[in-house]
């Protein structure tokens, strides 16, 4: 089992489904000749030529949308977002029109298309380049969202995205590029879309994360002090209802860590799924840990602030186990905000 | 007939109104029939059978005929929602038009689209666009699956004039001219970009122009004669299919009915509807057939008889049931 960066991963799963599927082609701002501003393409344009593998001008609503119109017609495009944000000139042909495409052609027309991006704060890239903008997608049908953790869930998220017939969002952490880790190649490699995986089995309260997030919470709760259960949710769109639920039933306590915001952030859905299901049956409210509702911000001790940590992550899982109680969030304990 | 078989029957019948299309007197029927829809549409609005909004294309026939008589059903077509006209003339019938724009489970879309959504993947409709652009770069798309796979397939890419003020349009064409792509884009300007008069809204008058920074030809044509559509695309169709890349048609037209429903054009100024009459696309061809007025009147008598009863027929149709709100999503 090779050891992978996670970007390295990335361009393994590429290269994998370049191979296997002659109707994959990849497209996007300079992941042709210079091999992707992350990196996460190199090597491929070399391996499969400038026909698969297209650099694209600057102009994300015409290349996605040249994206969508080939994906509807036979081919399987991969397309990159260098920021997710970039997609926001571009966000009419994904929502709009390629989630709607076999809705209004009764099943004749599919969209089999992935859009990566790097997207995530942490390495000081600015208020316009950190977001992870999954809030953005989340109320849109027939399109699904994953976020890998580490090198073994870039690869294997990627090459189950290329082959659903679905759009896909892949949100690849961009803090995680760099991470090494054992990776499993070929079919056995790849990561159904939809499926969280536990990766501590705990009784006492279950902890779920995405992105980054996972390693933090991970972190946070590796002394075992906590019998916590740590699952991976892996897909958040559409999430595994059947996994969470099933885990929060044995443990009847649960904290989400997120990385989106406090208003509208992923973990407000699974808070309500729940406590409809599970209301009567909970030890202490659902706890979430989120953002602040603020731009991220530059400075290096601010943004390591804005963005939980293990110690945080610790502090507020420990708060919560001892009050039964759902704490505070920091900027309401400072008296920062009241949201 | 149950649904299913009437729907299988509607779609094989689609293909045959395509190939009928090589004839010039059914192009001059397809025309009418286009007009003779459209007028229908706009009386079961006033008696409470549509819901929503609609766009009519009236005046503007021979650019949707023109279109679909110079390409193939194995080639792909973007429209806008002013797209009543393109289908029926790339073959769906008026059973699957009028029952569409009713919301019945008859309709090319099962009822779940709407005036703005028709569809006929059979005859090559993508989906029909509601949002301005944004069916030009699915267009290129199209065209880029044909270019990759080596097929001599082609897209035509359908807006109107006010779409060329938008980033797609753009992106659109300098995307297609870098990679060559076998796609033609065809501009309706009918002079209105919805209530907007143009002179309001863009610094030139000849929208071709603007294929000038994307070297790429770009072509004014009379949008009012059929003949003229018909040899622009023919010259633009072989461009696309020898791999030489994209063309930019201007159609020069106009829009007899407001741009929506609620719309009187009342900005219009006194008379230019009058003038533009004067050079109407059935009239034109009809003469330049050598059809009498008598002969074309007897031809409108019996195109409509035939709306009529395809109207009954879709009207005939259920609204779709609800299951169908789940499947295909």
């Amino acid at each position: 089992m090779p050891k992978l960066r996670m970007r390295e991963a990335v361009i393994r799963a590429l290269a994998d489904e370049l191979e296997s599927d002659p109707t994959v082609i990849l497209m996007g701002e300079d992941i042709a000749e210079a091999g992707g501003p992350f990196k996460a393409t190199e090597g491929l344009k070399e391996q499969f030529g400038a026909r698969r593998v297209r650099d694209t001008p600057i102009s994300e609503m015409g290349f996605l949308g040249a994206a969508v119109g080939a994906a509807a017609t036979g081919l399987r495009p991969v397309v990159e977002m260098m920021f997710i944000e970039f997609i926001g000139v571009a966000l009419d042909q994904l929502t709009t029109e390629a989630c709607k495409f076999r809705f209004l052609s009764r099943g004749k027309l599919n969209v089999p298309l992935t859009v990566r991006a790097s997207a995530g704060a942490g390495l000081g890239f600015g208020c316009q380049h950190s977001q992870m903008l999954d809030q953005w997608f989340r109320g849109t049908s027939g399109l699904k969202l994953a976020v890998p953790s580490d090198p073994q869930t870039a690869y294997g998220l990627l090459r189950a995205a290329i082959r659903d017939e679905d759009p896909v969002i892949i949100l690849e952490t961009r803090s995680l590029y760099g991470d090494r880790g054992e990776v499993t190649l070929g079919e056995a490699g790849i990561i159904p879309l939809g499926k969280g995986s536990i990766l501590r089995s705990g009784s006492d309260v279950t902890v779920v994360a995405l992105g980054q997030m996972v390693k933090h919470a991970a972190a946070a709760i590796q002394d075992g002090q906590i019998d916590a259960e740590l699952i991976d949710l892996r897909t958040l769109i559409p999430w595994d209802r059947e996994l969470v639920l099933e885990s929060v039933s044995r443990t009847r306590r649960l904290v989400i860590v997120e990385e989106s915001p406090y208003s509208g952030g992923w973990g407000t859905e699974i808070a309500a799924e729940v406590s409809r299901e599970l209301f009567g049956q909970l030890l202490s409210p659902v706890h979430r840990i989120t953002l602040p509702d603020t731009p991220v911000p530059y400075a290096a001790s601010l943004e390591s602030r804005y963005l939980p940590n293990a110690e945080v992550i610790r502090s507020q899982i420990d708060a919560y186990m001892t009050s039964g109680l759902s704490p505070e969030p920091w900027w309401r304990l400072e008296g920062l905000a009241r949201a | 007939m149950t649904d299913q078989t009437q729907k299988d029957f509607l779609v094989e019948e689609s293909l045959r109104r395509r190939s009928e299309l090589s004839s010039p007197e059914n192009r001059l029927d397809r025309m009418i029939e286009i007009r003779a829809v459209e007028g229908k549409l706009q009386s079961l609005f006033n008696d409470g059978f549509i819901r929503g909004s609609t766009h009519l294309s009236n005046g503007q026939e021979a650019i949707s005929v023109g279109i679909a008589a110079t390409i193939t059903t194995s080639d792909w077509v973007t429209c806008t929602y002013r797209g009543h006209g393109t289908a029926l003339s790339l073959g769906v019938t008026p059973t699957a038009v009028v029952g569409e724009i009713a919301g019945r489970v008859i309709g090319c879309v099962g009822g779940l689209g709407g005036s703005m959504h028709l569809c006929g993947v059979e005859v090559g409709l993508l989906p029909t666009f509601a949002i301005v652009g944004a069916g030009y770069p699915v267009a290129a798309g199209a065209a880029l699956t044909a270019q990759y796979q080596g097929t001599s397939d082609i897209a035509v890419a359908i807006c109107g004039d006010g779409a060329t003020n938008i980033g797609a349009f753009y992106e659109t064409l300098n995307l297609a001219s870098i990679w060559k792509l076998p796609v033609i884009f065809v501009v309706e300007n009918n002079l209105y970009g919805e209530y907007s008069r143009i002179q309001l809204t863009t610094p030139i008058e000849d929208l071709a122009q603007r294929a000038d920074s994307f070297a790429m030809p770009g072509v004014i044509v009379d949008g009012q004669d059929l003949d003229a559509v018909m040899d622009a695309m023919t010259a633009a169709v072989s461009r696309a299919r020898a791999g030489e890349g994209p063309t930019l048609l201007e159609m020069k037209t106009y829009r007899y009915s407001g741009h929506s429903r609620a719309d009187q054009a009342n900005y219009r100024p006194a008379g230019e509807l009058d003038e533009w009459l004067l050079r109407d696309p059935i009239n034109l061809y009809a003469h330049s057939l050598g059809i009498s007025d008598a002969e074309l009147e007897e031809r409108r008598r019996v195109i409509n008889a035939e709306v009529d009863m395809a109207t009954e027929v879709a009207l005939a149709s259920p609204e779709p049931p609800i299951a169908d709100l789940f499947e295909f999503v």
